[in-house]
């Protein structure tokens, strides 16, 4: 008797550390909103929970097709998920910023990814982007933020000096 | 050496020939595997069917012209910190003096997409690799940053990234710690586009650049190899490079 109460006791002690460090770390990752939706009944390439869960092989599998075999459909692209879930404005968040929609999650998790010291961490619209997308394969998205046009002359302002560095 | 290298060659062309009759025989017989060379639909792998080449005409390249290296590093986003001796480089103007005459004449040099790329021979990791249609490339997610192929390459065509940097263009990602060159634009070449130099060549009515498919009878490149005499640069070393010089 004196073994089970002892037991309990125990146990509600440890649920409610558990509790108080849960409330302590509750500070739940802000993810910012995406772009634009996937199609009407589907926010993102696939439901949310798989790609939550999972974004990490369709974007490995992705990268490998593209780079060695020069296949560049949008769908599972890193740079699409760049399009569609960071902003274009130019204060948008970098992803050294838990704003980031990618560093969001990531700090939260405590899993560093390095994917942006090499890849764009926010969309950068191009004459190629249109080009592409007024092509034979257009990105299965909505078409928000494709249709405004930059001339070459937008492009240097990304290629200026000095912000190599951080 | 030479003669080790010419044992090489000869063993590559048969291994190939070898694994070639194979394939060939997995087709029927006297049935050939035509495919459209240009417009590759986005989802399909690029084949061995093309090889990308491409020709530059030094006679109209132009002393103190700089436009091909200016639209380079504009499309693929190289900046530099104003040191010349490791900024990157994908393209740069060389100039050639006849010591003896004192002729001297300029080209654009960069890399030279070789069917036998010296940088893919000694890369320890496989990160330096050849596309089949002829495009050599280096996939920085395997690329340990050795350079061993830096030190490999005849051309002096490639670079290292010595430090970090930020607003890459999404089309062509480059980091520090990573060997990176000339791509043929490959970005664009996938969605059936000239290289961004070549554009910018023929946009200013200079036309020294042509590029194309080498292995397309019909291209432009092939009737220009075929009507002008032109020169791969270090023939001797028999890499077979896909950019090819008039007027040298």
């Amino acid at each position: 008797m004196l073994k089970q109460s002892l037991t309990i006791l125990l146990l509600a002690i440890t649920a409610g550390l558990a509790l108080q460090g849960r409330a302590g770390d509750s500070i739940l990752p802000e993810i910012p909103e995406a772009q634009s939706r996937f199609s009407a009944t589907q926010g993102c390439v696939e439901p949310t929970e798989e790609m939550r869960k999972n974004h990490m092989e369709k974007i490995l599998h992705k990268r490998d097709e593209t780079v060695h075999e020069g296949i560049r459909t949008s769908q599972y692209s890193l740079k699409e998920c760049i399009n569609c879930h960071v902003s274009a404005a130019a204060d948008a968040p970098r992803a050294s910023s838990e704003k980031h929609f990618c560093s969001s999650c990531h700090s939260y998790a405590a899993v560093e990814i390095d994917c942006f010291q090499c890849h764009a961490d926010r969309p950068v619209k191009t004459p190629q982007d249109n080009m592409l997308s007024s092509g034979s394969n257009p990105p299965q998205a909505t078409s928000a933020g494709n249709t405004d046009t930059m001339t070459t002359g937008n492009l240097p302002v990304l290629v200026t000096e000095g912000n190599a560095h951080e | 050496m030479s003669e080790e290298s010419g044992i090489d060659v000869y063993r590559r062309r048969f291994l190939s020939g070898t694994a070639k009759a194979a394939a060939g025989m997995a087709v029927a017989p006297g049935v050939f595997l035509h495919e459209v060379a240009h417009g590759k639909p986005a989802d399909q792998a690029v084949t061995s069917d093309v090889r990308w080449g491409m020709l530059i005409d030094s006679g109209k390249c132009a002393d103190g012209c700089n436009d091909c290296v200016t639209a380079c590093n504009t499309e693929n986003g190289l900046t530099g910190h104003g040191r010349p001796a490791t900024d990157a480089q994908w393209i740069r103007k060389v100039k050639l003096k006849d010591k003896q005459t004192g002729y001297t004449q300029t080209l654009p040099m960069l890399c030279q997409h070789c069917e036998h790329p010296p940088c893919v021979d000694v890369c320890p990791t496989g990160a330096s690799f050849k596309r089949p249609d002829g495009i050599v490339l280096v996939d920085k997610h395997i690329c340990i940053g050795c350079r061993y192929c830096m030190l490999a390459c005849p051309y002096k065509a490639r670079s290292f990234i010595h430090e970090d940097l930020q607003d890459q263009m999404p089309y062509a990602p480059r980091g520090k710690g990573t060997v990176e060159s000339c791509t043929f634009c490959v970005h664009r070449v996938d969605s059936d586009r000239t290289p961004a130099c070549v554009e910018a060549c023929t946009a200013e009515n200079h036309n020294a650049m042509v590029f194309g498919d080498m292995n397309d009878p019909d291209s432009e490149i092939s009737r220009q190899l075929k009507q002008y005499n032109s020169r791969q640069i270090r023939p001797d070393l028999q890499l077979n490079t896909g950019v090819r010089y008039r007027g040298i």
